[in-house]
């Protein structure tokens, strides 16, 4: 289970706080108005955003003074997921070794996370020279290679198109599933929430909400999320 | 492509400057090869300043991007109090005069300066700053901060995503610099050398006041020697010669190892919290060493120069005069050639190309052509003022259209569809779309052109006669006769005129509504 004990997060006149826990192997879905603090509240799980007070655990253990590469989750931003001066296979091989020394196992298990995202023989190409739906593939390798039991998207196929991002949420929700990873989503179409994510978590004037069931939550919004939804 | 219905902008002005350009700076160096035809070979001597010259800016170069790198890191990813303060600072060698700086530098490692002393009372042997050291300690004073800002720039431009990445997967120093900085490095690291390398290949003051002698003369400091003390113009000239082309060869080697810029831009996140423990003492180190290295010596300019400012010679106030008429005369100059050129260039290519001209010959080179046109026709000292003042506008003006051109271009760019629908005229078009979006950096150009001016220590010394100094030059003089009080009132004087220039034309200019 992932809670979120008194946690509250204060950046230059903008405050957020959270109070709620979330099940181990659960699919959540996190939405609300632009500027209310979704992203920020994800960079707060990874350890990219300080937190002013309270704590983060993750299964009993307190993860919130933990550097963020120690924290047991992968996160994946809107974009500059990739660099774009390493190739494929090299991006995601940092997700085993940040110094690129791997031994003939890890180089197997590079190559075979590739070809499960369906990147098969694309591994010598530089990301300027794939497509957008190759790109979240690639992103997606890493996290499937780094088997962290939590998955956090921010956003990360919202410039694909619609057929392309059902395909990219059905892989998450595949890679989640062998794992049994738990996955945080950043959404700003209810339909993604409803394809792969039972639960939904507002975020909405200064407060994160604990997880509701999303199609409930989407057929009686409240007015904050009534006002958002339009 | 032009439509029928846009008003055109005037050429003729433009036209105008852009010939007066190719002839001062063509003409110079026509002048400058009909002349040294007669003069032989290059002696050994010559040889040696353009093996000096070449080395001490290839040195320069490599020292103070060497030395920027960790500052400019450590200003990327720390907040502190003063950060910004510090980073206007860096700004600040451009509107300083070279003289000035010299004079700090003296004051701090010079024979009686604070490190000497220093290192006499711990019965250690002093140093000297004369000769090669010191003219890479002078550059490097003026170029680290330079650099600092051009690295800076590049740091400013990595995606906060991918600080973040580095953050979630772990990479320590060495991988991040492996996979973050080094690549961004990479691309801005050679701009920042060649520009540093360009800029010391003309070094004339400091090779003037900290260098000289068979090893530390470059082939700027070596044309000022055939002319002032052998008057020997067919070496000049043939000095002249070799360090135009040396630069031109600089140049073009330079403009075609520029890479393109980087693209990837971020969403602008916050960049997570920087790693602490001995990264912070690094920074914290680098951070202090290079406010202390910019700020001790000009401390001690102040504290040297200030009481003696106000007993001045007469000389000194004279030469302030001159100072003072050169720099307006150069200011008006430059104001008008660029606004010239960049009504003409908002739709052309030519007029900024020749607006550039300059970065091709150097003042010396300029002011040995002018010296032997006008030579046999006038005396050249009658003309000493307005030919530094043309000089100056002409130095400056490559400056100033990097500052106004991309203000304009994209004024036009942005409104000059609206401006075409709603019929706007050419004056209602410059007063209402143009002028406002570039009276900023057009204050900020002509400012940079006062204070440029009123510091220079160039041209003139190639024509002035005793009575007829400017400031710096007289501030020269000073110095070189040992007259240590006068020469630090004056390097304080010197420094309160350039930034009074500087401030007093940038708000004149650019409002004081800075957001306006």
């Amino acid at each position: 289970m992932l809670t979120l004990d008194g946690v509250v997060i204060a950046q230059d006149g903008f405050r957020l706080s959270a109070d709620l826990s979330v099940e181990a192997g659960a699919r959540v879905a996190v939405i609300g108005p632009s500027g209310a603090g979704k992203s920020t509240l994800l960079g707060a799980l990874a350890g990219v955003v300080p937190l002013a007070s309270g704590q983060i655990r993750w299964q009993g253990a307190r993860i919130d003074t933990l550097p963020p590469a120690r924290r047991p989750l992968s996160i994946l931003f809107q974009d500059n997921n990739l660099l774009p001066h390493l190739s494929v296979f090299d991006n995601v091989a940092l997700g085993i070794d940040p110094g690129l020394r791997l031994t003939s196992e890890q180089r197997a298990a590079v190559t075979t996370a590739l070809a499960e995202t369906g990147l098969e023989g694309l591994g010598g190409r530089k990301p300027a020279t794939l497509s957008g739906g190759q790109i979240s593939r690639a992103a997606l390798a890493r996290v499937l290679l780094r088997a962290r039991p939590l998955i956090l998207l921010d956003e990360p196929f919202a410039a694909l198109g619609p057929a392309l991002k059902n395909a990219m949420l059905d892989l998450v929700a595949q890679i989640a599933r062998r794992h049994g990873a738990t996955v945080l989503m950043i959404s700003h179409d209810p339909a993604d929430a409803l394809r792969i994510c039972p639960q939904t978590i507002l975020v909405a004037d200064g407060r994160a909400e604990a997880p509701a069931d999303t199609a409930a939550l989407l057929r009686d919004p409240p007015p904050a999320l009534a006002a958002y939804l339009g | 492509m032009r439509s029928p219905s846009e008003p055109a902008m005037p050429r003729g002005p433009a036209a105008l400057v852009a010939a007066g350009l190719v002839a001062l700076n063509f003409g110079a160096l026509a002048a400058v090869a009909g002349r040294a035809d007669g003069a032989g070979g290059l002696s050994a001597a010559d040889w040696s300043a353009l093996r000096f010259t070449v080395m001490q800016a290839a040195l320069s170069a490599l020292l103070s991007v060497a030395l920027a790198i960790p500052v400019a890191r450590a200003l990327a990813r720390r907040r502190f109090p003063g950060r910004g303060a510090l980073i206007v600072l860096m700004g600040a060698p451009f509107i300083l005069p070279v003289l000035v700086a010299v004079s700090g530098l003296l004051a701090v490692f010079g024979r009686n300066g604070w490190v000497n002393d220093a290192l006499g009372l711990v019965g250690l042997p002093t140093v000297s700053i004369y000769g090669l050291h010191g003219i890479l300690l002078a550059h490097v004073f003026f170029n680290l901060p330079l650099s600092v800002r051009l690295i800076l720039q590049g740091w400013a431009r990595v995606p906060s995503e991918h600080l973040r990445l580095s953050a979630t997967l772990g990479f320590d120093a060495s991988a991040r610099f492996r996979h973050i900085e080094a690549p961004m490095l990479a691309r801005v690291v050679p701009g920042a050398l060649g520009v540093v390398f360009l800029i010391c290949l003309t070094s004339f003051a400091v090779a003037l006041t900290l260098g000289g002698g068979p090893r530390a003369t470059t082939l700027e400091l070596a044309i000022y020697q055939a002319f002032r003390f052998e008057f020997d113009l067919g070496r000049a000239a043939l000095l002249a010669g070799v360090q135009a082309a040396v630069g031109l060869a600089a140049l073009v080697l330079l403009t075609r190892a520029t890479l393109p810029e980087m693209r990837a831009t971020g969403h602008d996140r916050p960049a997570p919290p920087p790693p602490g423990g001995l990264e912070l003492v690094l920074d914290a180190g680098a951070i202090a060493l290079a406010a202390g290295f910019l700020l001790v010596p000009l401390v001690a300019v102040l504290a040297r120069g200030l009481p003696h400012l106000w007993g001045l010679p007469a000389p000194v106030w004279a030469a302030l005069g001159r100072s003072l008429l050169v720099a307006g005369a150069s200011v008006l100059l430059l104001a008008a050639m660029a606004l010239a050129l960049t009504l003409a260039a908002l739709t052309r290519r030519w007029p900024e190309i020749a607006g550039s001209l300059a970065l091709v010959s150097s003042p010396l080179v300029i002011g040995t052509g002018l010296f032997i046109v006008i030579h046999p026709l006038a005396d050249p000292a009658a003309l000493a003022l307005p030919i530094t003042a043309l000089v100056n506008a002409a130095m400056a003006l490559p400056f100033a259209l990097r500052a106004i051109l991309p203000a304009a271009r994209r004024a036009q760019a942005d409104y000059g569809r609206l401006a075409q629908v709603l019929g706007l005229d050419r004056r209602a078009q410059w007063r209402l779309v143009l002028w406002p979006r570039l009276r900023r950096p057009a204050g900020f150009a002509l400012g940079l052109g006062a204070a440029l001016s009123l510091g220079d220590l160039g041209v003139i010394v190639l024509f002035a006669q005793t009575g007829g100094e400017t400031l710096p030059m007289q501030l020269q003089r000073l110095m070189g006769a040992y007259r240590t009080d006068d020469a630090a009132g004056a390097a304080v004087l010197l420094l309160a005129v350039a930034l009074a220039g500087f401030v007093v034309v940038e708000r004149l200019v650019g409002g004081r509504d800075a957001d306006a």
